[in-house]
């Protein structure tokens, strides 16, 4: 399990905003893969997945502020044990 | 720091954002230095990703429509803004990789490129903490939005030069109240917006070294 964190952006900048999500829940992605886009102050910018995996839990949504050092999201790096039951639809579980 | 540069004169502003885009993928692949690419749009509001949760159009479209002013979302930073033919527009496509990696920094350098252009014209402009952009007394002359890609730079900024001021009217600038002011209004007279160019150019190349 990968935590993906918001990182240090710079000297002052204790916070910045989920613009958009490239990922959703459920879905894979690969490392340095764009993740999701974040604003602060006047600029955009992208923080790249930290491993591949699958995107299993979003914590925060588009237009919520996080802070610096929060986690994001949480990736299930390939070859970890995922929970089918949390997962995956139970009607598709035979 | 050694700067390319290209003027595309007025155009869309959809068009100079593909041209963006490429460049962009071309400074990555490393076939490109760093470009500044130089323009005027025609008339446009464009909204950034902080507008998103905003509402600072106040024209009706049909009003908009009337005027010949389109809108666009973008992937920059900032709220709603104005673009049009006047007003200099400077997109810098700058590999911080090779300068410094931090948004801040790059954001007060580009306030400081835009504060020494207006002395070329004896205009004493200044910053607003907490408010990214350049200001002349309590009016607004030049605004910033800048989105970053593997830490390269797009879209940038835009200063008054001989803009149509009244178009302002139709939005809340940056989500601000507040109202824009040009060079032509403070000077009294039209600028040459070709000049313009050329000195701002310098003034990345001095502020950048």
């Amino acid at each position: 399990m990968r935590r993906v964190i918001l990182p240090e952006l710079g000297e002052g900048i204790e916070k910045a905003t989920i613009s958009y999500w490239y990922v959703q829940e459920g879905q894979s992605v690969k490392e340095k893969d764009d993740l999701v886009e974040l604003t602060t102050d006047k600029a955009t910018f992208n923080l790249p997945s930290p491993a591949s995996g699958t995107l299993t839990e979003i914590f925060y949504q588009d237009g919520e502020g996080v802070d610096v050092g929060e986690t994001l999201a949480i990736i299930e790096e390939e070859g970890d044990d995922i929970d089918a039951e949390e997962n995956f639809d139970a009607d598709e579980e035979t | 720091m050694q700067f390319e540069y290209c003027d595309l004169g007025i155009i869309d502003f959809s068009q100079a954002y593909l041209v963006q885009k490429n460049t962009l993928r071309e400074i990555r692949e490393k076939k490109t230095p760093n470009k500044l690419i130089l323009c005027e749009h025609k008339p446009v509001i464009t909204r950034g990703r902080t507008s998103l949760y905003s509402d600072n159009i106040l024209a009706s479209s049909k009003l908009l429509e009337e005027n010949k002013i389109s809108i666009v979302d973008t992937d920059r930073g900032g709220d709603v803004t104005y673009h049009g033919p006047g007003q200099l527009i400077v997109y810098p496509l700058i590999d911080l990789n090779t300068y410094k990696k931090d948004i801040r920094i790059f954001l007060r350098v580009i306030e400081n490129i835009i504060i020494d252009f207006l002395k070329e014209f004896s205009i004493k402009a200044s910053r607003k903490d907490g408010f990214t952009g350049v200001w002349f007394s309590d009016e607004k002359i030049a605004s910033i939005g800048i989105a970053i890609r593997h830490w390269i730079t797009y879209h940038g900024l835009a200063v008054n030069i001989n803009t149509n001021l009244d178009h302002f009217k139709f939005i809340k600038p940056c989500g601000l109240n507040c109202n824009m002011t040009s060079l032509k209004k403070i000077l009294n007279k039209t600028i040459d917006i070709n000049e313009c160019k050329h000195i701002i150019i310098n003034k990345f190349k001095t502020n950048f070294n």
